[in-house]
């Protein structure tokens, strides 16, 4: 056997570990590109702490989730012909040259108490050679991967003047096997899908996760006692919390702004009516009152609203009703079907499920003006959640027989997939701001 | 609605033994000289042979594919939860069997395909399972032997997305947990 080929059953080998390694790890990539994407370079960092620096380096993170936003152009490694550490070795004219506008340069230490990293990192503007920003961002041992989405949100916001929203993560619900082998878990990933851990699984469907605001924890229905249940469990302790299995369905649980509320909806009266219980001392309230299916509840930012989804006109469409209660009155008019409400942080828009004529895609409406405007391209998307900046929206779509997670900016303009390497994904939700 | 249901039934009943008739050997049919049906040889020849098909009461039925007991799927239009008048038969069928079991038991699983959204789907998938239940309790069955259970769009019998599956998916599974 000659060397050259050792050599390749050996990246074979390493390339099969990897990819094991890259199990239910989500890809990206940039479906329709944004001409207008701001070109940076942020090179890679001097490591200066002790031990061996991680193979993806906190640069590789940074340019990866600014190249995602589709707002900015990140240069490739290879076309970095130098690599500065501290400003006064920056040659701005060469950045000139290639075209870069914004440079990214600092190193990595060992943390003061010697428990972790600190980031040191600057930015500047390569054509008024200005310091824009100069930070230190400590991360723990084992979370250098999540302080470098620390470092792209901190450039993000500089230079758009959004928080950025890459330090956050993603819930979602995947489903492998059929039939006796049928398995459902709920995972939740980084923003960028990487790191993905199993929060609960089940042989009978999950389904319907849905962030606490303070990030802590996670409301989802389980049909693991034969009929539909709401739980809500802390993601870091595992500990849940049985909130009810009544007759009928148990479904939709979403959070009020304060986290005080759940709002859900139960059919132990006969048909579907939303509910909002007090966390604090179990109480519920029956906030609608109608014999059509009235489910989907969301918060308005404010806590002053619920939007829903109900067909009380005859088909699905979203309607709101004050979270004190009164008269629902109807939001959505174009459209066969619209439903499952997700609501952009300024509470000016609803991301929606919009069906018109057998096809379902995902939409946005301006509550104030009404305009409506059909954001995806497929045939059976769902699942809309905005980031908490509103800058994206994540949602379920389908590639084949099999489900897969997309984000699309809040524009319509960018498009990229986030592919589960394994079993159908769907239902995702977006985390909020992690502080 | 009772008495529109006990007429069905009687109806039913009328049908099931009209089609015994028929369906009995008749090797002398031109020179039979008694033609009024005697209940007695009808009820010799179902306890000793297969079943009659039509005894909506008989357990049995449940694994006689002649029967209507042995069909328990009921299919729906998209969106709709009306039960559509091909399934009436079966519906009444096991509405006499639930209605003279008493001790029987039935879960309606409500089920809808992957179209729309999954919580508005659950709701559905009960509508649905509510509008046999419906049928059941009016000719009889009671509430305590009738229970609905919806899994929405979660548990398709068909995994391709066109008509040729949805159809099969938007369904209700009349589930016997005790007979």
């Amino acid at each position: 056997m000659d060397y050259k080929k050792m050599r390749k059953t050996v990246y074979a080998l390493v390339f099969l570990v990897v990819s094991q390694l890259a199990y239910a790890k989500l890809e990206i990539e940039i479906v329709q590109g944004n001409a207008s994407a701001l070109p940076i370079a942020v090179i890679p960092l001097q490591w200066r702490a002790s031990g061996t620096p991680p193979s993806t380096g906190v640069a590789d993170v940074v340019s990866a989730d600014l190249y995602r936003s589709g707002l900015f152009a990140p240069l490739a490694e290879e076309d970095m012909v130098d690599r500065p550490v501290d400003a006064e070795s920056i040659r701005f004219g060469t950045w000139r040259l290639l075209r870069v506008d914004y440079v990214v340069i600092g190193w990595v230490n060992d943390a003061p108490d010697g428990n972790g990293y600190e980031v040191v990192y600057q930015l500047f503007d390569v054509h008024t050679q200005e310091q824009l920003l100069s930070q230190i961002t400590s991360v723990g041992l084992g979370d250098l991967r999540f302080g470098s989405h620390r470092v792209a949100d901190a450039i993000y916001e500089k230079l758009t003047g959004v928080p950025g929203a890459f330090a956050t993560r993603i819930a979602y619900i995947s489903a492998t096997g059929e039939g006796e082998k049928q398995n459902y878990q709920l995972f939740v990933a980084d923003a960028d899908g990487f790191n993905p851990q199993p929060v609960v699984g089940s042989p009978e469907p999950l389904l319907s996760p849905n962030w606490s605001h303070d990030g802590q924890s996670l409301a989802y229905v389980s049909f693991e006692k034969g009929n539909s249940a709401i739980y809500v469990q802390n993601v870091a302790t595992g500990q849940r919390e049985l909130i009810s299995s009544a007759r009928g369905i148990n479904g939709a649980p979403a959070f009020s702004p304060d986290d005080r509320y759940l709002a859900m909806t139960l059919s132990y009266s006969g048909n579907p009516e939303i509910y909002v219980r007090d966390l604090t001392t179990g109480q519920k309230r029956q906030l609608t009152q109608h014999w059509g299916i009235d489910t989907e509840p969301v918060w308005s930012p404010d806590g002053q609203w619920i939007y829903f989804t109900s067909d009380r006109g005859g088909k699905p469409q979203i309607y709101r009703v004050e979270a004190a209660g009164g008269k629902a009155t109807r939001i959505t008019r174009e459209g066969d079907y619209n439903a499952r409400a997700s609501i952009s942080p300024d509470g000016s828009r609803i991301a929606i499920a919009h069906g018109l004529r057998n096809e379902y895609r995902i939409a946005v409406l301006d509550i104030d003006t009404g305009r409506m405007r059909t954001l995806t391209p497929g045939v059976l998307d769902e699942s809309p959640s905005f980031a908490p900046n509103g800058s994206m929206i994540l949602y379920a779509t389908r590639e084949g027989s099999r489900g897969v997670l997309s984000a699309i900016s809040a524009d319509g303009n960018v498009r990229q997939r986030l592919i589960l390497t394994e079993g159908d994904v769907r239902e995702p939700a977006w985390s909020p701001v992690i502080r | 609605m009772n008495t529109t249901w006990r007429f069905l039934l009687a109806l039913i009943v009328a049908g099931a033994i009209s089609a015994c008739q028929s369906t009995q050997p008749e090797p002398e049919s031109v020179d039979a000289p008694e033609p009024t049906p005697e209940p007695a040889p009808v009820e010799e020849v179902t306890t000793v042979a297969a079943p009659d098909p039509h005894d909506y009461s008989d357990v049995r039925n449940f694994d006689n594919s002649e029967s209507l007991l042995s069909k328990r799927v009921i299919y729906f239009d998209f969106d709709k939860s009306e039960v559509k008048s091909e399934y009436r038969d079966i519906v009444a069928a096991h509405a006499s069997y639930v209605a003279s079991h008493y001790t029987s038991r039935v879960t309606l699983e409500g089920h809808a395909d992957e179209r729309g959204t999954r919580e508005y789907n659950l709701g559905l998938g009960e509508r649905r399972g509510n509008a046999i239940t419906g049928l059941l309790s009016a000719a009889g069955g009671r509430g305590n032997q009738l229970d609905v259970v919806s899994y929405g769009e979660e548990r398709p019998v068909c995994r391709v997305s066109d008509e040729d599956c949805w159809w099969q998916n938007r369904r209700v599974e009349i589930i016997y947990t005790a007979r």
